[in-house]
């Protein structure tokens, strides 16, 4: 069994004085060095800390850029490019805020289905989840105004089109949003300067909230592969140095892979209509979102036109519902379902290894999202609409139908009794071990 | 091990999965070109630079612009200050207000910015039968296939297929998007003459200025690359490194 012990530093004589009047010390000692951390924890548990690594490089490239922007619609563009190419390695500074864009998506939807497979989301960490997807909202929202921000041509027409679905909210409502949004009547120079400033001010919501992730996440501690509870010391390992270790191994690994973007194919996920300055009068021949939208975009367009439009406005009377708003109600249903996930999986066990049968819904589920991603990309047009609405059906189907009725149905396989049996190899197969029961309330 | 393996395959896909078609709009796709500057390694030729911006100014300078680009970063492609000065002098700027208030031109300084041949995007359209001829100092990376697409297209002109009618004004090239540019073939066999005696064919040109305007959207392209080289030497000794530390770190727990 590792030992636990506090740190020596702790006894530093000014420490020890400083912590008697403000104990940040042990808070820090307690959260991140002796925190007690299950001991079986594998790669994919390395995403959260990424995330958060990522957050602090964006926030510091984005206060760098935000140095040498200007945000006005007739400067904007040239200050971009002065950047890339007279500011001391703005180009560097530039190309590693563009590309950590992308990079925090992939980290930050590689740690969402790391959660999905292994039940992260159920009790006691409903609201652990929830933090999760409001943070996800908070950078689909930052990187959609950031993106707005060089004022290229995919810049204005993304905001053009993106900011007009909130047209269709009905009651007048929809309208007066978008007249927000634009401080105007045409996506223009007001909208470009509050875009600028909220564009600075999410992220730093972002790490409010993350600061209560992490909060949520420290109070039961962290899942695990096998989805068991801790059970004591003999499941847990210190924090420090252990995962620390692992954390700084796994951010080398991300990082190679960074750079190789950042240095060898800095504009490979950009459009390169970006580079043409933003021009009201002329509208790209494809208006792309950025990648890390795509599934989403896709299910916007996959709805009908006039799929609650049509009856709904004689059936509910009072309700007028404008043509589009079906698409968009899709689109953020989306993420709303994930809000309610774990209310809709009532299955009793967490972990994927132990479900059969929703380990392949799991991957069933996952090309499900990459097809949309695809069907996002391509032009919504004869068979790409037919796969588009296969897909965002099933989209909602696997939280809907598919959870619930496994929850059900499914036969579980018999859980370890703790979670150092398997790794310490003790338990001889499933003959000692306990068959799967209801979630132990921890 | 297996989860490093199945982490990669993740990271991979992800990497895929932001892969979509860049829709090119209509033109046939580029063939594929060999360009110095490609590759891990790749450099500009600066021979090839200074035959390029031959050509942008002996051809392309009558319609294009170039306006992100200083006649100072000319010295980065080989040029000498005195002949970037030489090349500044050559165009005219309004000076700031003199003493008595008036505007008055000046020769151009290495620290101006190119200057485009028309003051606006009306007075373009009017000397182009209404087409505008777009500013080249991002042209390489603002089309999808790049410097390929750019080098398709300046050897791009062909007769028109019979069943084909060209509009007045228009001209057949397969790689634009919709087959009918305004622009006419703006390169001859010796339209203009190399400083350093190249024979002037057009794919000789096309392949020069092409390698210009690829400078001249990234002139950051050789710092970025060989500083890329070191960042990942340095990242994968640093990673091996703590991927043995994490294992002797580890060893009592497994
Ligand atoms: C006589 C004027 C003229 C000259 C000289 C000229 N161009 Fe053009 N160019 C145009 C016009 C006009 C267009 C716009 C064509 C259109 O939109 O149909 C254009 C468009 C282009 C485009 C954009 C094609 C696209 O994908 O939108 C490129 C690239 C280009 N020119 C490169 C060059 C280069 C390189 C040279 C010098 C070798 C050059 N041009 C010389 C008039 C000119
Ligand atoms: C800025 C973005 C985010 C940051 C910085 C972040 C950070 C972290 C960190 C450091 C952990 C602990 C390490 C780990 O278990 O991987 C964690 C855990 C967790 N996160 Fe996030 N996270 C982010 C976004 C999200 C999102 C979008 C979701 C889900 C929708 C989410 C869901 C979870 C869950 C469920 C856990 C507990 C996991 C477990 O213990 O199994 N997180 N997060």
């Amino acid at each position: 069994m590792v030992q636990f012990h506090k740190p020596a530093w702790l006894e530093n004589s000014l420490v020890r004085w400083v912590d008697h009047r403000l104990p940040i010390f042990s808070f820090m000692s307690h959260e991140l060095y002796e925190y007690p951390t299950p001991r079986n924890l594998n790669y994919w548990w390395n995403f959260g800390s990424l995330a958060g690594i990522v957050l602090v490089i964006m926030i510091v490239t984005g206060i760098a850029l935000a140095m040498h922007y200007t945000p006005h619609t007739s400067l904007a563009f040239d200050s971009v490019e002065r950047i890339m190419r007279d500011v001391n390695y703005g180009w560097l500074i530039r190309y590693i805020h563009m590309n950590g864009a992308s990079f925090f998506f992939i980290v930050v939807y590689i740690h969402i289905f790391r959660g999905l497979y292994f039940g992260s989301y159920k009790a006691p960490r409903e609201i652990l989840w929830m933090l999760g997807v409001v943070i996800l909202l908070l950078m689909m929202a930052t990187a959609f105004m950031g993106y707005v921000l060089p004022w290229g041509q995919m810049s204005f027409w993304g905001a053009t089109v993106i900011t007009n679905l909130f047209s269709a909210i009905p009651w007048g409502i929809g309208d007066w949003v978008v007249t927000l949004l634009w401080g105007g009547f045409a996506v223009d120079n007001p909208t470009l300067n509050r875009f600028f400033s909220l564009h600075y001010l999410l992220p730093f919501v972002i790490v409010g909230v993350v600061v209560m992730h992490i909060w949520a996440l420290h109070v039961h501690g962290s899942n695990n592969p096998v989805g068991i509870d801790t059970k004591g010391d003999q499941d847990v390992i210190p924090f420090h140095p252990y995962y620390t270790v692992k954390d700084m191994f796994g951010l080398g690994v991300f990082l190679i892979f960074f750079a190789l973007f950042i240095f060898f194919a800095p504009n490979y996920m950009g459009h390169p209509d970006n580079y043409i300055p933003a021009n009201s009068l002329s509208t790209p021949a494809h208006i792309v979102p950025e990648w890390y939208f795509l599934p989403f975009y896709a299910i916007l367009r996959a709805v009908p036109d006039n799929f609650i439009g049509g009856w709904t406005t004689e059936w509910l009377g009072f309700i007028i519902f404008e043509a589009k708003l079906a698409g968009v109600l899709a689109m953020f249903g989306a993420i709303a379902v994930l809000f309610v996930l774990p209310w809709l999986d009532r299955s009793p066990v967490r972990s994927s290894r132990f479900r059969p049968m929703y380990k392949w819904f799991f991957w069933i589920f996952a090309i499900d999202c990459v097809v949309l991603g695809y069907m996002g990309a391509l032009p919504a047009e004869g068979i790409y609409v037919v796969i588009s609405r296969v897909a965002t059906v099933y989209y909602f189907a696997h939280f809907l139908v598919v959870i619930p009725l496994l929850a059900k149905f499914e036969k579980t396989k018999e859980l370890p009794k703790s979670i150092s049996e398997p790794v310490l190899g003790g338990g001889g197969g499933g003959a000692s071990a306990a068959p799967a029961k209801p979630m132990e309330k921890a | 091990m297996r989860e490093i393996g199945t982490a990669f395959v993740a990271g991979v896909m992800a990497m895929w999965i932001s892969l979509p078609a860049q829709a090119a709009g209509g033109g046939t796709a580029p063939p594929a070109h060999q360009w110095s500057y490609s590759g891990l390694f790749g450099t500009f030729d600066r021979a090839q630079l200074r035959r390029g911006f031959e050509v942008y100014k002996g051809v392309c300078v009558a319609c294009h612009g170039l306006r992100l680009v200083a006649y100072r970063n000319l010295q980065d492609i080989g040029f000498s200050e005195n002949e970037v000065k030489a090349i500044a002098a050559e165009i005219e700027v309004p000076a700031e207000p003199n003493d008595d208030g008036e505007i008055e031109d000046r020769p151009g300084l290495p620290s101006d910015r190119f200057k485009s041949p028309f003051p606006n995007e009306n007075a373009a359209r009017a000397a182009n039968n209404g087409a505008l001829p777009p500013d080249l100092s991002l042209i390489v990376k603002a089309r999808a296939g790049g410097a390929d697409y750019i080098y398709a297209l300046m050897t791009g002109y062909k007769d028109a297929p019979a069943n084909l009618k060209v509009p007045e004004g228009m001209n057949y090239n397969e790689y634009f998007a919709g087959k009918m540019i305004a622009m006419v073939a703006p390169l001859a066999d010796d339209g203009i003459e190399y400083s350093d005696g190249t024979k002037a064919t057009v794919k000789q040109q096309a392949e020069d200025v092409t390698a210009f305007l690829a400078w001249a959207a990234e002139p950051e392209l050789e710092e970025r690359k060989r500083m890329g080289v070191k960042v990942i030497l340095f990242l994968l000794l640093l990673t091996g490194l703590l991927y043995v530390v994490k294992r002797r770190i580890w060893a009592n727990v497994h």
